[in-house]
């Protein structure tokens, strides 16, 4: 099995990003394993992890009064789980749950906080990334908004 | 001398007197139906005078319920093999509910078959991509079906497809048989799914990235609403797949089927003639027009 400072060039969250950023980052990295519907973290749970998906499937998931859970994304191989260790209060809005088996490398988030403060070329450039994520997940959330196929004849 | 005007009401009226045929409608009556999901049904019908209806993958029929009305709708059937001519309908309104209604024995009437086919042949040689969402998985079906017939002449072939919920996926079992059996790379996502589903959620165009083609030398096929579509020609033109290789197949208010009615119009097209399929090539500057 690849090391994580191996690993690391070949996800596309960190494509473009130079060697000695990704061993810096590598130094926040541990590699973890998730059992089919093994949780990852609960809605509300203090958040201090973000995860790449190196293998895999994990189920976001909200909690539906009506319908119960409600899985709303997924994220596969190359994708990326949570933002929520970036910003203040630092707690998940949802569920995360292992669909299938899943392997993935998780990030402490108050060790990726304290590389960005310390280097904010390094926090500019892990910045765009989850801008990226966030952005291709808002405008995927604004499409499914308007309920294409409900429609359709 | 003929002037212009004299020869462009010659054209008309041999249009007019060629689409005499295609305005009469033919009895089928229907002889299986199939409950696909809570509210598609496919309708198996077979033609009262015993003359099977020849087709290409793509094209469209006038289906009509005696004293409800005339829709336009896809054919789902296997074009390779006559026989019963097969239709997926949506309930969705007063026409296609009585169609999904329709028990054996029903006759309902068929004008057509109408409107430019896939040409699903043109990927011989090549990689196809079928890109598909909600009841688009219909109209497709044909062009997948005539490639099966073939699969040996293609290289590369995936289906895409985005459904609402799981329980809104259509040919659940014809899915599962194309992947394992038939050597095609099947990748379904839904827009929501309950706690117990396991599969993917998402948009149909995040899975594009995932698949693997040669863009140069790919003919993708998408069919499903037309915002979909676009941003589906988008990741694939983003990936390198030239316009011309993109086909989409479009939806509009088709009503007499041959061009004379002006219903389905888009801009210069009739998309009952001139399509519904369509080259991105020749439809990305009528899609991303407001009031077309």
């Amino acid at each position: 099995m690849q090391t994580i400072e191996e690993y690391l060039p070949e996800h596309p969250f960190f494509a473009g990003l130079d060697q000695p950023t990704l061993e810096l980052l590598a130094g926040c990295a541990t590699n973890v394993h998730f059992d089919a519907n093994e949780v990852l973290f609960h809605e509300g749970d203090q958040a201090d992890t973000f995860y790449i998906v190196r293998k895999g499937l994990i189920a976001i998931q909200v909690q539906s009064p009506s319908a119960g859970g409600v899985v709303v994304d997924t994220a596969e191989a190359g994708g990326v789980v949570g933002w929520s260790w970036l910003v203040p209060p630092y707690r998940w809005m949802f569920d995360a749950r292992a669909s299938e088996p899943t392997s993935a490398v998780a990030f402490d988030g108050a060790c990726l906080r304290g590389k960005c403060e310390s280097d904010p070329a390094v926090g500019y450039a892990l910045m765009q990334r989850v801008a990226r994520v966030m952005l291709d997940r808002l405008e995927a959330a604004r499409l499914r908004l308007i309920d294409m196929y409900g429609s359709s004849s | 001398m003929t002037s212009l005007a004299e020869h462009d009401h010659a054209d008309a009226a041999a249009h007019a007197l060629a689409a005499g045929d295609a305005m009469l409608p033919r009895p089928y009556r229907v002889v299986r139906t199939r409950q696909d999901t809570r509210d598609t049904v496919t309708l198996q019908l077979e033609p009262v005078d015993g003359v099977p209806l020849k087709f290409s993958a793509g094209q469209f029929t006038m289906l009509h319920a005696f004293g409800v009305g005339e829709v336009p709708i896809s054919i789902s059937g296997d074009p390779t093999k006559e026989g019963l001519l097969e239709h997926t309908i949506r309930n969705v309104g007063s026409v296609s509910g009585a169609l999904v209604a329709a028990a054996p024995g029903t006759i309902l009437a068929v004008r057509g078959p109408f409107g430019t086919g896939w040409d699903v042949s043109d990927g011989m040689g090549g990689d196809v991509v079928f890109i598909t969402g909600g009841i688009g998985l219909a109209p497709l079906r044909p062009a997948i079906l005539e490639l099966l017939a073939n699969r040996e002449k293609y290289n590369r072939v995936a289906l895409l497809y985005g459904a609402r919920t799981p329980d809104d996926i259509l040919f659940g079992d014809e899915l599962r048989k194309w992947a394992d059996l038939l050597g095609i790379v099947v990748e379904v996502t839904v827009d929501s799914g309950p706690h117990s589903w396991r599969g993917r959620v998402g948009l149909v165009t995040q899975l594009i990235p995932r698949i693997a083609f040669d863009p140069a030398n790919t003919v993708a096929l998408v069919c499903g609403p037309e915002v979909m579509m676009r941003a589906c020609a988008t990741a694939l033109r983003g990936r390198g797949v030239p316009a011309a290789s993109i086909r989409l197949s479009m939806e509009r208010n088709m009503k007499c089927g041959v061009g004379l009615c002006g219903h389905c119009q888009l801009r210069e097209l009739f998309i009952c003639v001139d399509g519904p399929v369509l080259t991105y090539e020749r439809l990305a500057p009528l899609m991303s027009r407001w009031e077309l």
